[in-house]
């Protein structure tokens, strides 16, 4: 692929992206007063994560074992009310430790 | 209620985000020298979409050889969700906020600025939406650059770990508050089983995992604002 063309595809994913973001921000300014509409926004960050980590987070290293390791170590850490680095940075240790233990296994 | 408008305050609150960023960038730097992009391409990449999944399937497009068209909607499907966080962080902005603040602030709504955002009690000012954008951005294009340069230099067991930093940082967003209302639970579950669903049924094979967040988003959320409305104040 030549320079120009790959640097018009970045431009473009750039372009998308924002218009993506752009456009509701700027379009919807009033408050919604609507009962529905807003219990629909209170949850949509829940409902979003939620499909986001399953079920991709089963395949996020090379193997399911490690993968499953590191989610539960997430679910445990988090539920203690750990903050989010401390979860982040333990469930890749225990992650890692999986991949140890099956390599030395 | 209070207006939280302080940069500082959305500084200090992006730290986690921005140290998550850093790993996950990285990763997608690596990702990209590995696939043969040069450095300052795919550095370009993540200081001009910031957006992990998004970035992701662009830099397979990208490399695959697809056309602009495929790319162009391919980013639109799996940035969708971006359109319904920007509602709603439209509607946590103080009413005051000026148009060119929201133009400005629409180029940092990802993920987890808008669960940070999103997470606060009461409303949010622009000054402390730039405090969240400015470090986060700056790690995420840093790790970038990084994870492309220092391709190949990390032990291939420790990259694969670091693949997991992303989930274990959304998993700790969401399960804090639903420990708190039980309401959050029924959604996360229910979101949960139509993505499993949309994953391992052969009969939704077609639909794309860009677009399975989509409709789960749609069906959670909209179960969740039928059977549990929400009152003003719980928000």
């Amino acid at each position: 692929m030549s320079l120009w063309r790959l640097f018009l595809y970045i431009i473009a994913m750039a372009v998308t992206t924002y218009l993506v973001r752009m456009i509701p921000l700027t379009v919807f300014q009033k408050k919604i007063t609507n009962r529905f509409f807003r219990s629909f926004l209170f949850y949509v960050p829940y409902a979003v994560l939620a499909a986001m980590v399953i079920p991709a987070v089963f395949s996020a290293t090379k193997s399911f074992g490690s993968s499953i390791t590191g989610f539960a170590a997430a679910v445990i850490l988090s539920y203690r009310e750990m903050n989010i680095v401390t979860v982040a940075c333990l469930s890749c240790a225990a992650a890692l430790a999986a991949e140890m233990i099956s390599v030395i296994l | 209620m209070k207006v939280e408008n302080s940069f500082r305050r959305g500084a200090l609150d992006s730290i986690p985000i921005a140290l998550a960023y850093l790993a996950v960038s990285f990763a997608f730097g690596i990702a990209g020298s590995a696939k043969g992009v040069p450095v300052w391409a795919v550095t370009l990449i993540s200081a001009t979409c910031l957006t992990s999944a998004g970035q992701f399937a662009g830099l397979i497009s990208i490399t695959a050889g697809g056309t602009l068209i495929e790319l162009v909607l391919s980013q639109v499907i799996i940035n969708l969700r971006y359109s319904i966080m920007s509602i709603a962080i439209g509607q946590k902005l103080e009413s005051r906020t000026k148009l060119w603040n929201r133009f400005l602030m629409a180029f940092g709504v990802t993920d987890e600025i808008f669960a940070m955002a999103c997470g606060r009690k009461g409303e949010i000012g622009p000054k402390y939406f730039y405090g969240l954008m400015s470090f986060s951005w700056l790690a995420w294009t840093l790790g970038t650059f990084l994870g492309a340069t220092a391709s190949g230099l990390l032990p291939q067991m420790v990259m694969n770990a670091l693949g997991i930093a992303i989930y274990g940082m959304l998993i700790a967003i969401i399960i804090p508050p639903s420990k708190h209302n039980k309401n959050i639970v029924a959604v996360i579950i229910v979101s949960v089983c139509f993505s499993l669903l949309f994953h391992y049924v052969k009969l939704f094979s077609f639909i794309s995992s860009g677009f399975s967040i989509i409709l789960c988003t749609l069906i959670a959320a909209g179960a969740g604002a039928v059977f549990f409305p929400v009152k003003e104040e719980d928000e």
